[in-house]
């Protein structure tokens, strides 16, 4: 067994779970926000008034009865992605990429029939995924077409890009990468790669998975060392304005890049996981003490983002 | 701002567990209830014999017993004598056993049992009325000798309890003069002396005192001499001058009453015989406080049956600090956040192993059905509703079946809380088409251990008897558990997974 001890992790500034909730979560996310984060219907509409881009919204589902007549709507579609509103850490959520036939096809390639996405429907309203197991609607999203230079990197599934906001400051970043093990999903604890990016420049710095370094792709084989996201101020700015839409203190940010309308928000999350650090291979204690210790914070998103991408390439 | 806003909270918490001990020692104190479970405390069983030969008429017998003698406790009083009536009376500052019939002849014996507990604390209550001495008339030449005895104690005296003091001494056969030779006879020894002090005008009477020995049958009682100083009874001993009373003696009979009185009977005798038994300290403390009026402090005042369902509440909380323990400072992911508190009460009724075999056999077969269910494209909440029903046949057939092939432990089963068992499937199930089933092995292995620690604690004969004894011991359980909620330190399972980050320091 390895261990690490916990002197040395202080050093690094990592921050871990119980500080992660009793000392951020806790005292600078406001309960009632929670809803704004955790129903992504709500984190559409209201992030839209902020001028922050979403994909497409599709379909609500929100009756059992509704669900027969999904089939119909999904005739016309090539791909599309099945959400549960409430859902959280990626549970439920369904990508279809096309069609063949009367079948559908998943993100994984593999071919559903209608009835398996009905079922899944049902258990989206039925609460099975929400986070408190209350009732729940299910939102069909148009798929984003990833953009190209990035999708190279994923195994199937959309590359996202997590950015930890504080403060409305863009405080830690990272790209995620799907893999099979993750079944086209960006979700770190499934098994997605996780690559670090510097918040400075948008270069990536180290890559874990299952939380630990890798330096290729597990599926794809691609390096994973020189990666760099284009448009990387306005992506630190988009993060940015999703506080002033919220008023979460600490969030995480989940950006795609799509092929033809540049980055938008994905979802946001009140209680973003830690791996993030393993990821870029730094604590993000320090960064978030210095903001906490700013005499005068800034006003406005482009601001905090100049002054993240300075001042944190270092810390 | 951390230490400011934190402060009260400290110590708020610290109160919290200050009062929790506080309390406890306070009952463990004053009430005796005892902090281990296998304390014995000594119990003197005196047993009074009482015999009689009945005149073929009615029998009305009354015999003395104690009532708050000194430097004891009685804790039961039981008298066995068939065919007789019984009552114990207070009359006149003395209590007494009476034993009635219409009709008895030829010999006749009665019981009267007490238990008394050593306590040097035990004061006989305070008269409500000093007593007066008594007016004792003297003949001469007596009334000469008694005046000049007395002259000569008071002269080497100052109070009533060196006047007792020197009255004995004088009284000695080795320092007796013309005068107390004139006054002494050995069968009036003790009450001269009783009507001297009277005389002096110091309230004086007898008192009759048991020798406490282990396993004495037949023992008599011996005569004390008692004295009131203005505040209380004093005790001697009427040959030695002694004062106070030996921690082995009890008091049988104080104040004026006789020690037996029989009417229509001749031959009436009684006779002591004395066991020291030990009984276990907590029974002694539940039936000390029910005598003193302080049951409602506990919950021994409770119908059994609510009794023991509070035995098993207030060992929850245990259950709910070693869970709380488990995953904010080791970091054990469980399913579900207090599964595994319900399912280590279980244990505590099925004890651990046939529980352990019961609960695995009904989750797997559980698991099985569940897949099965999941291909039916049911709406949750009647999901859910299936699984109970579905579990509830499971715990059946292992009852049943458990039991035609002999083996009790089978019935246990139903000690599961059937919905948390549902709930518990359904999650496993959903956990595995997500996650997989290493998943759910580190999960349910993580909820099963966790559960087993929760169950070592709850089990042990310790938790149960501090928990139920000393309630206010669930403070100091509250407290930690609240200090857990503000530990923001590593959790032990992130040092393992934050290893990896050894390369970047």
């Amino acid at each position: 067994m390895d261990w690490i001890s916990p002197r040395r992790l202080n050093r690094l500034g990592m921050l871990n779970m119980n500080r992660r909730n009793v000392d951020y979560i806790a005292r600078y996310n406001d309960r009632s926000s929670y809803p704004l984060v955790d129903n992504k219907l709500k984190t559409k509409l209201v992030v839209a008034e902020y001028g922050v881009r979403t994909p497409k919204l599709l379909q609500v589902v929100r009756q059992q009865h509704e669900i027969s007549h999904f089939r119909e709507m999904a005739e016309d579609l090539g791909g599309f992605a099945i959400k549960p509103a409430k859902g959280s850490g990626g549970k439920g959520i369904t990508v279809i990429t096309g069609r063949d036939g009367d079948e559908y096809i998943k993100a994984s390639g593999a071919r559903v029939d209608s009835g398996y996405l009905q079922r899944h429907l049902t258990n989206i309203l039925a609460g099975l995924y929400s986070l408190a197991g209350t009732p729940d609607v299910a939102i069909v999203e148009s798929l984003v077409q990833s953009d190209p230079a990035l999708a190279q990197y994923s195994y199937q599934g959309v590359p996202d890009i997590r950015i930890v906001v504080f403060q409305g400051y863009p405080v830690m970043a990272m790209l995620r990468l799907a893999t099979k093990a993750s079944d086209g999903k960006a979700n770190l604890h499934q098994g997605a790669v996780g690559v670090g990016l510097d918040i400075g420049s948008g270069r990536s710095l180290n890559a874990v998975q299952f939380n630990r370094p890798v330096t290729l792709h597990p599926d794809t084989g691609h390096a994973l060392e020189n990666i760099a996201i284009d448009a990387w101020q306005e992506m630190l700015e988009m993060a940015s304005r999703c506080f002033e839409a919220t008023g979460l203190g600490y969030m995480g940010v989940d950006l795609v890049v799509d092929a033809h309308q540049g980055p938008m928000l994905l979802e946001l999350n009140a209680r973003p996981g830690l791996a993030i650090q393993m990821a870029n291979g730094r604590g993000l204690l320090p960064r978030l003490r210095s903001i906490e210790a700013l005499k005068r914070p800034h006003f406005t998103p482009q601001e905090r983002a100049r002054f993240a991408m300075e001042q944190f390439a270092a810390l | 701002m951390t230490s400011r806003s934190r402060l009260p909270f400290y110590i708020a918490v610290f109160l919290l567990i200050a009062a929790g001990i506080a309390l406890a020692i306070w009952r463990h104190m004053e009430l005796g209830i005892p902090w281990l479970t296998g304390e014995q405390r000594p119990v003197w069983m005196v047993e009074a014999r009482v015999d009689f030969d009945a005149r073929d008429d009615s029998v009305l017998a009354s015999l003395n017993v104690p009532e708050n003698p000194p430097g004891f406790r009685v804790l039961s009083e039981q008298a066995a004598s068939p065919g007789y009536g019984f009552s114990v009376i207070e009359k006149s500052g003395s209590r007494r056993a009476e034993w009635s019939k219409r009709h008895a002849s030829g010999p006749q014996t009665l019981y009267f049992k007490a238990q008394f507990i050593p306590d040097a604390t035990a004061e006989p209550a305070r008269p409500a009325r000093p007593p007066k001495a008594r007016k004792v008339f003297w003949e001469e030449p007596q009334a000469t000798a008694v005046r000049e005895i007395l002259a000569q104690a008071t002269e080497r005296s100052s109070t009533p309890e060196s006047m007792t003091r020197e009255l004995i001494r004088l009284m000695q056969p080795d320092t007796r003069t013309q005068n107390t030779t004139l006054l002494v006879a050995e069968e009036n020894y003790l009450k001269l002396l009783e009507d001297m002090l009277n005389h002096a005008g110091i309230p004086a009477r007898t008192a009759d005192g048991l020798q406490l020995e282990d396993a004495r049958r037949r023992q008599q009682l011996t005569q004390f001499l008692q004295i009131y100083n203005g505040e209380r009874w004093l005790t001697f001993n009427p040959r030695t001058a002694e004062q106070g009373v030996p921690d082995d003696l009890l008091l049988w009979r104080q104040g004026a009453g006789s020690l037996l009185d029989v009417i229509g009977a001749d031959n009436s005798e009684v006779g002591f015989s004395i066991l020291r038994q030990t009984i276990p300290a907590l029974q002694l403390a539940t039936m000390q406080f029910e005598a003193n009026g302080l049951g409602f402090l506990s919950f021994y005042e409770l119908p059994i049956e609510e009794q023991s369902m509070f035995r098993m509440l207030l060992l929850l909380p245990l259950g709910a600090l070693v869970v709380a323990f488990m995953r904010m400072v080791i970091g054990i992911r469980t399913s579900g956040t207090f599964m595994p508190v319900l399912i280590a009460v279980a244990f505590v009724q099925t004890t651990l192993v046939p529980g352990l075999i019961a609960f695995l056999a009904v989750v797997s077969i559980g698991l099985l059905m569940r897949g099965y269910l999941s291909s039916l494209n049911l709406l949750l909440v009647s999901r859910i509703s299936a699984l109970i029903i579905l579990v509830i046949f499971i715990t059946a057939g292992m009852s049943i079946i458990g039991y035609q092939m002999g083996f009790n432990t089978g019935m246990t089963v139903t000690f599961f809380p059937m919905v948390i068992i549902a709930w518990t499937i359904e999650r496993m199930s959903i956990l595995w088409e997500e996650e997989g089933g290493r998943e759910v092995l580190v999960q349910g292995a993580g909820s099963l251990f966790v559960a087993i620690c929760a169950y070592l604690l709850m089990s042990s004969q310790l938790a149960g008897h501090l928990t139920f004894n000393f309630p206010e011991l669930h403070l100091v359980v509250l407290g930690l558990i609240l200090l857990m909620g503000q530990y923001t330190g590593y959790k032990l399972s992130e040092l393992k997974r934050f290893t990896p980050m050894k390369v970047y320091d």
